[in-house]
């Protein structure tokens, strides 16, 4: 866009209001920035029209029989979701505990013990990256390979292990970055005391660090709870009724259940899925909200 | 200790990918021995008769994801721009979190609505105002009886790919020093004169980055795909034509193979979805790195 006039024919200034060519100019800017304002309405709501779309649904479902009763073992109307409730939050459960510890050592190796030139650090760093890029039902057919086929039976643990290989990228990436936030100052200081670096690490970086890695690890389940795929392949043939062996049977789970009556044409089906979504969808949706509160909070509080 | 403890959960990652693949293509073999190479293009697929081919599956996935990525691509982007350059202070911190609360929303969820609420939508006002006003084009034929389409794919496909694209691009942009900004514009530049002239120069390559993996979270949904497709075995040339991916297919038929070999054709298709992903990640990495934005990008 070309802003030299042409002087064959000089434009005196006659007013500072825009005209000719930098009418033209701001007329462009003005159609696109609203474009983008547009843009951004759009996609605000979206989220509103889905939002609202499982609320209006999912909330004649809400009662306290709902949340506590099993489904109907051969369909029907009535009865509620607490075998799918117990099963994800089980499952879910068991993936946190085993993913915490070796996302949060593994961060810890990376950032304070391999140093940034390190070849492992790198190497550590690509794979969680590709870890994290996975296609989620290809993560659910390496655990059926390596569980269901081997085992000849679907689990809750199996569900676990899937869900675990998902949320470590997310836990050990965000406890990185809070690593990195920790001021240097502290780790030298500690190194002139004469402190064992383990001894820094456990005593002052990781409780530093303490409320950006929860933060991690709440989003992490909040991704995890939602997560279909997977559980559907290693996880998606059970029997409904409340239980709290992972072991040995498949697991009731809240995403299954949605997707199997999502796929079947009934409409008691369909009422009890829209309530499992919406107590799905506010789970998810408070744990994030919790998780930038609670991020925030600590920023403030140590003066990042 | 300490130290041999993080050592070891930090190969963790590493091992888990090798044996990822490792199974995979364990899983694979018997129908990459049955078929090789042309199983990627052949386009049959009928387990009661052993007959497997991922060429359908292969259009699919391309399909959905390129009306994905050709939506969500300029959405993210201005939705960027908005959040980086032109919204108030107040408004960022409101709509910002916004966005990234679309890509919470479970995959499982979004495809169950997009059944019930947005397939009949699509159906009922989308499909025959684009056939009445493009179906010159082929790909914009006649609406079908359910919704269920390629197109409606493609649409839920870009909810769930746009608010990656966007806080990602909103990241990069936000790097763009405050003085090179206020610098076009004391020259007299409007604000799509700074923003195409100063901010998009400057991070395209990451905004190319985020366009890329926003394609890969593209080629390997699977819920929300195989919910809204319609799982049709054929090629069609309209876009409201049911179809499939090889995500889909893979979480629809998994629990239900007829025969060894349906499971191997399965694991095949995971294969070839992995490289895929793996290509689009590394593609995505390699970009970030070359123009050195990969630490905005890891944010």
């Amino acid at each position: 866009m070309s802003t030299v006039s042409d002087p064959t024919s000089p434009q005196p200034i006659k007013s500072l209001k825009p005209s000719g060519n930098l009418g033209r100019r701001a007329a462009v800017s003005r159609l696109l920035v609203g474009g983008a304002t547009a843009s951004a309405l759009l996609a605000v709501a979206v989220l509103a029209i889905v939002v609202f779309g499982v609320v209006v649904r999912g909330i004649h479902a809400l009662t306290i029989g709902f949340l506590t009763k099993d489904p109907p073992q051969f369909g029907g109307a009535g009865g509620g979701i607490a075998s799918a409730i117990v099963g994800s939050a089980l499952i879910v459960g068991v993936a946190t505990v085993i993913t915490v510890p070796i996302g949060v050592l593994g961060a810890i190796y990376v950032t304070e013990f391999a140093g940034p030139r390190s070849r492992t650090a790198r190497a550590v760093r690509t794979s969680l990256d590709l870890m994290q890029g996975l296609p989620t039902v290809v993560v659910g057919l390496f655990v059926f390979g390596l569980i269901v086929t081997a085992t000849n039976t679907e689990s809750g643990f199996a569900g676990s292990i899937a869900l675990s290989i998902i949320m470590l990228p997310l836990v050990a990436r965000s406890t990185q970055e809070v690593l990195l936030l920790v001021p240097t100052g502290l780790r030298e200081a500690a190194d002139a005391l004469g402190v064992a670096r383990w001894r820094s690490v456990v005593r002052m970086i990781v409780p530093a660090a303490m409320g950006g890695i929860v933060t991690g690890t709440i989003l992490a389940v909040a991704r995890a709870a939602g997560e279909t795929a997977p559980l559907l392949i290693v996880d998606g043939i059970y029997t409904n009724s409340t239980t709290i062996n992972v072991f040995g049977h498949g697991m009731p789970n809240i995403p299954v259940l949605i997707w199997t009556a999502s796929e079947a044409a009934d409409p008691n089906g369909f009422a009890r899925a829209w309530g499992a979504a919406l107590v799905l969808l506010a789970v998810i949706l408070i744990a994030n909200v919790g998780a930038r509160v609670l991020l925030a909070r600590s920023r403030a509080r140590t003066g990042q | 200790m300490l130290l041999a403890l993080t050592a070891v959960a930090a190969l963790i990652p590493v091992l888990v990918l090798v044996e990822i693949g490792y199974q995979v293509i364990n899983g694979a073999r018997p129908a990459i021995s049955r078929f090789g190479l042309g199983f990627l293009w052949h386009s049959g697929w009928q387990p009661n008769f052993s007959i497997f081919g991922a060429g359908n599956m292969l259009y699919g996935t391309i399909v959905s994801s390129l009306i994905a990525l050709a939506l969500a691509m300029p959405l993210g982007i201005a939705i960027a721009l908005y959040l980086s350059m032109i919204a108030p202070r107040g408004i960022r911190a409101i709509v910002g979190p916004m966005v990234e609360m679309l890509a919470a929303i479970p995959s499982v969820i979004l495809g169950f609505w997009g059944i019930i609420v947005f397939a009949p939508f699509v159906q009922q006002h989308l499909e025959p105002w684009l056939h009445s006003v493009l179906g010159f084009i082929p790909i914009f034929g006649a609406a079908e009886t359910t919704g269920l389409s390629l197109f409606t794919a493609g649409l839920v496909l870009t909810i769930m790919v746009l608010p990656i694209i966007a806080s990602l691009s909103r990241d990069m942009f936000l790097t763009v020093p405050a003085e090179l900004r206020d610098g076009a514009e004391a020259l007299g530049a409007t604000r799509w004169e700074m923003i195409r002239g100063v901010v998009l120069p400057t991070t395209i390559s990451g905004v190319a980055a985020a366009t890329v993996l926003g394609l890969g979270r593209a080629l390997g949904e699977a819920i929300a795909v195989a919910q809204v497709i319609g799982d049709g075995n054929l090629i069609h040339s309209s876009l409201f034509e049911t179809g499939s991916t090889l995500a889909s297919r893979i979480a629809l038929e998994i629990q239900y193979t007829v025969s060894p070999l349906h499971t191997a054709s399965l694991f095949y298709l995971a294969l070839i979805l992995l490289a895929i992903s793996l290509l689009t990640n590394l593609a995505a990495q390699g970009i970030a790195r070359r123009f050195d934005v990969g630490q905005a990008l890891a944010q």
